[in-house]
């Protein structure tokens, strides 16, 4: 298990990308599949900036992940607010430009992007993320 | 980030360099106002040295879309999109908002 700790801002998230482009390079994903994972993990760390924390520089991003070979196990732990996906609407992304809202797509992003995504929170142990990527692309799928 | 800017006689070319997320995606939003501010509503941006873009990217190009098409004086279109960032576009269902050019220089002669 690879961990790394980054400041909750930002500027962290080329950071936090690259670490897991590591992690998927070392899974031998392939190269669409190590985008989609960069963009699922940007995701994520953007919405805990935005959310959990509700802001920069509230908080840490605890980044840690398992490789074997053609999987990759992200997990992603913060300290703010509870997160309930639950709560979150789906984007309806058939409604014509002006109705269009801004939030709702980082989770669609990594619903779609990972096999799977699982959120818990333990009380003072925060928020953990749990997302798995193997092999095969999710992209193609849709 | 650095982006590139060349006011042509039909529209501005808006060149951004490097990655797209929520760090950089507030200086992109910064040129397109300063570009709109100056009455400028046809915007070509070539995305050809853009290698990563996030959903607060994604935001930009869509709130830069409503502002210019409002009173149909203008649009944004898109060129030189790579494959990575086709794909998210057509993820966020934004496939439908923009026209997109094989080249910069098509972009530019569609206004």
């Amino acid at each position: 298990m690879e961990t790394a700790t980054f400041p909750g801002n930002y500027y962290s998230l080329e950071a936090i990308r690259n670490f897991y482009k590591s992690g998927a390079e070392q899974a031998g994903l392939d190269e669409k599949a190590v985008y989609e994972v960069q963009l699922a993990v940007d995701e994520a760390a953007s919405n805990i900036i935005d959310h959990a924390y509700g802001g920069e520089n509230l908080g840490k991003i605890e980044c840690s992940y398992r490789a074997s070979n053609g999987e990759l196990e992200i997990i992603i732990r913060d300290f703010g607010k509870p997160f309930d996906p639950g709560l979150v609407n789906s984007p309806d992304l058939q409604k014509n430009l002006n109705n269009r809202k801004v939030r709702g797509l980082g989770l669609h992003f990594m619903n779609s992007l990972m096999d799977s995504v699982e959120f818990s929170f333990n009380g003072h142990g925060g928020n953990i993320l749990t997302m798995v990527k193997s092999h095969a692309s999710q992209l193609n799928c849709i | 980030m650095d982006i590139e800017k060349s006011e042509l006689k039909r529209c501005v070319l808006l060149t951004p360099h490097g990655r797209i997320d929520s760090a950089t995606a507030p200086e992109l939003q910064k040129e397109i106002n300063e570009t709109t501010e100056e009455g400028n509503y046809k915007l070509v941006l070539d995305f050809s040295d853009v290698d990563f873009i996030s959903s607060a990217g994604l935001w930009v190009l869509v709130n830069a879309q409503k502002k210019c098409k409002r009173f149909n004086r203008g649009e944004v279109v898109l060129a030189n999109v790579p494959e990575r960032i086709h794909d998210a576009l057509d993820l966020a269902g934004f496939i439908p908002y923009f026209k997109m050019f094989e080249d910069s220089t098509t972009a530019v002669g569609s206004f």
